[in-house]
């Protein structure tokens, strides 16, 4: 058995033993699925009312995920946490001495994290479209219609890339509420602001969550001029998440334990 | 057998561990003594590669712990027995650490065994008190059949049957040939345990000696004597060539003096003794001496061309200290 596959298990071991993980991931599912379902239902009472600009530009799919702006909160809570336990804890000290290869330990511990967030976030994803457009009744998009797939899909990789995310900031700040101090006021107002104030927008859109959240959408919105597709965007989202982690192994390989 | 050479750490403007050139061998306890903030901690995180030295080298078998492989199975080592993660399972932070360096599960369960904590393997350790989170750092140690153990103070927060216990898990790892080397404070603690001592104090190597050696250079042993003839025992030691000292409460002593041979003089001339005991002066008193230098010559350390003379001192607080006892007595 290889070095890294042991790590795998043994991360695997870890990621499992732990209460956070079980709290964060359901609660990033049910956050995202019941304001999914309850903005759904009343984007369907609303819809007759609703001027013709916006019945045209309707896109059920993204109505569906619109408790993931939420939900991903939970997301980022859950990779600070596996990453930023070792240090709060002092359990980084017997890991290392366990795994000595620092890229093997953090790389082995991020791949297994990751893994687990997938499952959840794509989970999450289609359990919200298919309860979203059940609300949404008769302006109900389809799974076969063109891009609805895609968009559900990636509705779990971009969960799953604000995971990874949070695990390279927390890799390199180490401390849990520092990285959530950060995180959390950056994803839920900074880069909202930026991304609405019109002077801001052209470099808000290339944050992280801007740029991945653009393959949630099937229908682009009205006059919308943004300069990368939906996998554009998402492939800025993973440049992002490379520079994270670049950061946080860094880091680890320098600093003392 | 683990080996350092001129290893040195620097934290910011202060050297926390100055160029330790020592050797620990295996088959012995080696304790490795010297007051709190002496270095001991960052020396034994630069062995396991947690701490990156300033400058020197530090060797497992003749490999850096990283180049390891299952360094587990290798080296075992408890620095902090907190180094857990509170709302993981004893069993659960014993198996992730066993999977990580490919030790087999039923392991697991025998360290537990061994260091009694099977009845609470499922508990999280954040409710463990100290003695047992130490029990569950020293599992974690043993989990890969390493032939070296490293323990950063490990008789802390154990009771007096914890102490005990561990003390003769180290005697009997280093009987099996392994490699113990020990950190401690507390003087008597590894006159009880260790079979080798290398000193610290400043982060300089003070002494690198057997214990037996330590033991008699830095011990005055003495005999203690008490008769109701007391003027008759001192004629006839001095008769004999013996040299007394004359001691509070009527009882004498005989510097360097052997209990055998004082006993049958005695009972030659048929002198009644109440009391007739070998014993040694405390080596926790040797070595305050011996740090209290460290800390002393520290402070005159900007004086020009100060480079330490390592064998020099050695000798030097050795004699220094007979000499202090003879002017004393």
């Amino acid at each position: 058995m290889t070095a890294v596959t042991q790590v795998l298990r043994s991360e695997w071991t870890k990621i499992r033993s732990v209460a956070s993980t079980l709290w964060t991931l359901s609660l990033a599912l049910v956050v995202t699925v019941v304001l999914g379902v309850l903005i759904s239902a009343l984007t369907r009472n609303e819809f007759d009312r609703a001027n013709p600009a916006d019945r045209l530009f309707f896109d059920p799919t993204y109505v569906s995920f619109a408790g993931m702006s939420l939900g991903q909160l939970a997301m980022i809570v859950f990779g600070v946490l596996v990453v930023s336990n070792e240090y709060s804890t002092g359990m980084i000290r017997t890991s290392l001495a366990a795994v000595p290869r620092r890229g093997t330990f953090l790389f082995g511990k991020i791949a297994v994290a990751a893994a687990l967030a997938l499952v959840v976030s794509v989970v999450t994803s289609f359990v919200a479209f298919f309860l979203g457009q059940a609300m949404l009744g008769p302006y109900r998009a389809s799974l076969g219609d063109p891009g609805v797939l895609r968009a559900v899909f990636g509705g779990g990789l971009y969960m799953t890339l604000i995971a990874v995310f949070s695990m390279g900031i927390a890799a390199m700040l180490r401390s849990p509420m520092l990285s959530l101090g950060i995180l959390m006021p950056f994803f839920f107002l900074i880069s909202t602001v930026l991304g609405s104030v019109s002077a801001t927008k052209k470099v808000g859109r290339f944050l992280p969550d801007q740029a991945g959240s653009r393959i949630l959408q099937v229908v682009p919105s009205f006059g919308d001029d943004t300069p990368y597709g939906p996998w554009g965007g998402l492939g800025i989202m993973v440049l992002w998440v490379a520079a994270a982690l670049a950061g946080g192994y860094v880091l680890l390989r320098r600093r003392d334990a | 057998m683990i080996e350092l050479e001129g290893l040195t750490k620097r934290y910011g403007g202060k050297l926390a561990v100055d160029g330790l050139t020592f050797t620990v061998r295996p088959g012995l306890v080696t304790g490795f003594l010297g007051p709190n903030g002496a270095g001991k901690s960052t020396t034994m995180r630069m062995v396991l590669g947690l701490d990156h030295p300033t400058a020197g080298d530090v060797r497992i078998d003749g490999r850096h712990y990283d180049e390891l492989k299952d360094p587990l199975t290798c080296v075992g080592a408890v620095l902090d027995a907190g180094d857990v993660h509170g709302g993981r399972s004893a069993f659960n932070h014993l198996l992730c650490l066993a999977q990580s360096n490919g030790i087999p599960l039923t392991r697991v369960h025998e360290v537990l065994d061994t260091v009694g904590l099977t009845s609470v393997a499922h508990k999280k350790a954040k409710g463990f008190s100290l003695g047992m989170s130490q029990r569950l750092g020293i599992a974690a140690a043993l989990l890969g059949d390493p032939r070296i153990l490293m323990f950063d103070e490990p008789a802390n927060g154990l009771d007096p049957e914890g102490i005990h216990w561990i003390r003769t898990l180290m005697k009997s790892l280093a009987a099996q040939g392994r490699t113990v080397f020990v950190s401690s404070h507390v003087m008597s603690e590894m006159a009880l345990t260790a079979d080798h001592l290398v000193v610290i104090g400043q982060g300089r190597l003070l002494a690198d000696t057997s214990m037996a050696d330590f033991i008699r250079q830095n011990s005055r042993s003495y005999v203690r004597i008490r008769s109701p003839q007391r003027e008759r025992l001192l004629h006839v030691l001095h008769e004999a060539g013996i040299t007394v000292v004359e001691c509070g409460g009527g009882a004498l002593e005989v510097d360097d003096g052997k209990a055998e041979l004082i006993g049958e003089l005695a009972a030659r001339h048929r002198i009644v003794l109440h009391e007739l005991s070998p014993r040694h002066a405390s080596l926790e008193e040797a070595f305050m001496r011996l740090t209290a230098q460290a800390v002393e010559y520290h402070a005159h350390s900007d004086v020009p061309g100060g480079s330490w003379p390592r064998q020099a001192s050695r000798a030097g607080w050795g004699t220094g200290w007979g000499a202090g006892r003879r002017k004393g007595a």
